[in-house]
């Protein structure tokens, strides 16, 4: 599904990520945890698009195709979607109509009918109960008002809506209570199916206790230092970053130690 | 909303869709501006002495008027003598719509403003004017039972001439200002209507005005009385060919609202506005206002302004009746090199009177939008209320926003207020779009519509739609 090799990014010419490798399976759901400011979300808004980030070196395969060629619309309609940490307010354009467009744009670029608004509707209200979203909130303009928790309920409508391959989901369970972690943590858990993948960006632990990893990465100054299955979060989430940091640095020392002779 | 597949598919055609010149013999004046020509439109139109004598009053005061220079627009001089006054379809004096020339007949439907299948057309009764004189009005008959006057002005002053006498001037005084004071010399024709006591019309009232002819000006009046406890609902559309010259267009529209009347007024301002170069294009100096003259009345101006090089426009209400309401909402969106000066003036007379203010700028392109906007509220308004909202929307870096709200306020007993705010188009907003499969243009509209939204509520719902349109045409080629 997703191959990223040695990939290389800087933003204001500073280097931020330096040298990911990171290989995505079908149905997989990796779990790249890591301090602020290692480059979790830099690698996120990579993968989307989003202008402002410089891949020095590297590349990214979606599908088998080279992923970094396209336009974030392109790749939005290839199947990559992202949850962003915080949703943009679309003043005037209401979230119906805003949810309408974007799944009937997506149709569109598979030789689908567009929707019109009554079947849509029906669409809508059948995937917004994965979420628990009010209805509401369709009537609103976009995320305008929203609280942090709706606004997130409202990116994993999108996700249920748009049936990417490969969600990114940029630290989806930041600024939530426990009901609406779980309440957001059981839509996406029926989400996932073996034909979908989803990388999982997060601080912390407790959004793991509902949805079940197969990977999880450690990233730590722009590179992934360690990666494992489950049990490395559970590790992570007693030992704290400290013991996977001190364990890298002390690798890295010992590297130019050996590099030096 | 509309449907996302027009929007793309019209931002694809990016050309001007009206600028097409149609071949229709006309009857011209010479050009240049004199007692004689004045005279001479009086009296191809027949008119009577009263009125020939409101226009050549006009014509001197305008000789001793200059030229206002205040506004945020810059324009070489115009040379009024160079501007053909009168140009008028020949054949003129029709029984029926039937026998109206096949080529202006044409014309229209190519606008899309069907004057022939006016039945299937929904409850929309339509003036329409081609250079100086009106075509065609749909619709009369139906009208008439109800006692509504609808016609086109020449006729009116013909048929109606006491209600014509009575009231023109009354709102906009022919010296009022240069512009109009140029109409009032030679407008040519326009748009009358009345509604009955008591009388609500069962369906819009529309303009449609369109200049054809090169190198004339277009000078119509539109006149329209609400008598007491009347309602109407106008609509007003209007295109021009593409020239690389620009052309005048100085209209005035004045509206009176009697005791419990109400006047919805809505325009369409889709004049040619050059090309990307800046070549060409409508000058479009127009003078709107209305007087709410009995209590309780309310008149409400709507507008969504895309067209014209230069746009210099503001829709005013005069508050005379004690509670009586004026509004002002509108879009005005100018892209290339267009500049528009538009806004309001209300001026509160009456206790209790109110007056709302929305306005929303989008600037693009090389281009200049102005906010300019007067709340007066005399000693004797007491209990007056305004609000004023005017937000600026800017997409690129090479447009400029500018806003000039005045407030003079001589009684202690009223409330006015004053919102203002300036956006760009985020980046952020756009790239949100983006990772919905949604492209840079399609979201841009999108943005767009959204800070419209609040006026789009406000116009009918077939002009809406158009008006939609026309704000993603006229954005093309603004996103980078």
């Amino acid at each position: 599904m997703l191959k990223i090799k040695n990939l290389k990014v800087s933003a204001e010419k500073k280097q931020i990520l330096k040298g990911i490798d990171l290989e995505v399976g079908k149905g997989e759901v990796h779990v790249i945890m890591g301090p602020n400011g290692s480059g979790k979300s830099t690698l996120s808004m990579v993968l989307a698009g989003k202008e402002g980030y410089k891949v020095e070196s590297g590349s990214v395969s979606f599908k088998g195709g080279d992923l970094l060629e396209l336009k974030p619309e392109e790749r939005a309609r290839a199947g990559v979607f992202l949850a962003f940490q915080y949703p943009v307010e679309i003043p005037g354009l209401s979230n119906f109509n805003f949810l309408k467009i974007a799944v009937n744009e997506l149709r569109k670029s598979r030789g689908l009918d567009t929707l019109d608004s009554v079947e849509f509707r029906d669409l809508v209200d059948e995937k917004r109960k994965i979420v628990k979203l009010d209805e509401e909130l369709l009537e609103r303009p976009l995320n305008e008002g929203f609280s942090g928790g709706e606004k997130k309920r409202n990116e994993i409508l999108q996700m249920a809506l748009l049936e990417p391959e490969l969600a990114i989901l940029d630290e989806t369970d930041s600024g939530l209570d426990i009901d609406a972690l779980k309440t957001i943590a059981k839509g996406i858990n029926k989400l996932r199916s073996k034909d979908n993948s989803i990388i999982l960006v997060t601080h912390y632990q407790r959004i793991l206790d509902y949805i079940v990893p197969d990977f999880v990465h450690v990233l730590y100054k722009g590179r992934i230092i360690k990666s494992g299955d489950k049990n490395l979060a559970k590790e992570l989430e007693k030992k704290g970053y400290d013991f996977v940091k001190d364990e890298w640095e002390e690798r890295e020392k010992a590297k130019k130690l050996i590099s030096l002779k | 909303m509309i449907s996302d597949t027009k929007i793309i598919e019209k931002k694809l055609k990016s050309d001007y869709k009206y600028g097409f010149v149609s071949n229709i013999e006309a009857d011209e004046a010479p050009k240049g501006l004199n007692e004689d020509i004045i005279r001479f439109i009086s009296s191809k139109k027949c008119e009577p002495a009263w009125l020939l004598e409101f226009r050549l009053k006009a014509f001197r005061k305008w000789t001793e008027m200059v030229a206002p220079v205040w506004a945020n627009v810059s324009f070489p001089e115009i040379d009024f003598q160079e501007i053909i006054y009168y140009s008028a379809p020949k054949n003129k004096s029709l029984k029926s719509l039937d026998e109206v020339d096949p080529e202006v007949r044409a014309t229209f439907e190519k606008l899309g403003i069907p004057l022939w299948e006016q039945k299937k057309l929904s409850g929309v009764a339509v003036d329409a004017v081609l250079d100086s004189v009106s075509v065609a009005t749909t619709f009369k008959a139906d009208l008439a039972k109800l006692g509504i006057i609808f016609c086109s002005f020449s006729e009116a002053v013909q048929e109606y001439p006491d209600l014509v006498k009575k009231y023109l001037g009354s709102v906009v005084p022919s010296a009022d200002n240069f512009y109009a004071a140029l109409n009032a010399a030679v407008f040519t024709d326009g748009s009358f209507c009345y509604i009955p006591k008591g009388v609500r019309s069962p369906m819009e009232l529309s303009t449609y005005f369109r200049i054809n002819a090169a190198k004339t000006g277009q000078f119509e009046r539109t006149l329209i009385v609400a008598d007491e406890g009347a309602y109407v609902s106008y609509l007003e559309g209007c295109t021009a060919p593409m020239r690389d010259e620009n052309q005048l267009h100085a209209a005035v529209v004045e509206i009176v609202a009697l005791e419990n009347a109400e006047v919805k007024y809505s325009t369409v301002q889709n004049w040619y506005p050059g090309d990307a170069e800046g070549r060409g294009g409508i000058y479009n100096f127009v003078t709107k206002r209305g007087h709410c003259v009995g209590a309780n009345s309310k008149i409400s101006w709507t507008q969504v302004e895309t067209g014209s090089a230069i746009t210099w426009k503001y829709p005013s209400v005069i508050l005379t009746g004690d509670n009586s309401v004026g509004e002002f909402y509108s879009i005005a969106m100018t892209n290339h090199y267009q500049q528009a000066d538009t806004g309001t003036k209300m001026i509160h007379i009456g206790k209790n009177t109110k007056s709302r203010i929305i306005s929303k700028g989008i600037s693009a392109g090389r281009s200049a939008n102005t906010y300019r906007g007067q709340v007066k509220v005399l000693k004797s308004a007491s209990g007056a209320r305004n609000f004023t909202q005017c937000d600026s929307l800017l997409i690129g870096k090479d447009c400029q926003a500018h806003t000039f709200p005045e407030m003079s306020v001589q009684n202690r007993t009223s409330t006015v207020e004053h919102e203002a705010c300036t956006s760009k188009i985020g980046e952020d907003q756009i790239f949100y779009c983006n990772q919905r499969g949604i492209s840079s243009e399609e979201a841009t509209s999108m943005i767009v519509n959204g800070f419209c939204r609040e006026v789009f509520k406000k116009l009918p719902l077939e002009f809406s739609v158009e008006a939609e349109r026309l704000l993603s045409i006229s954005l093309e080629g603004s996103v980078g």
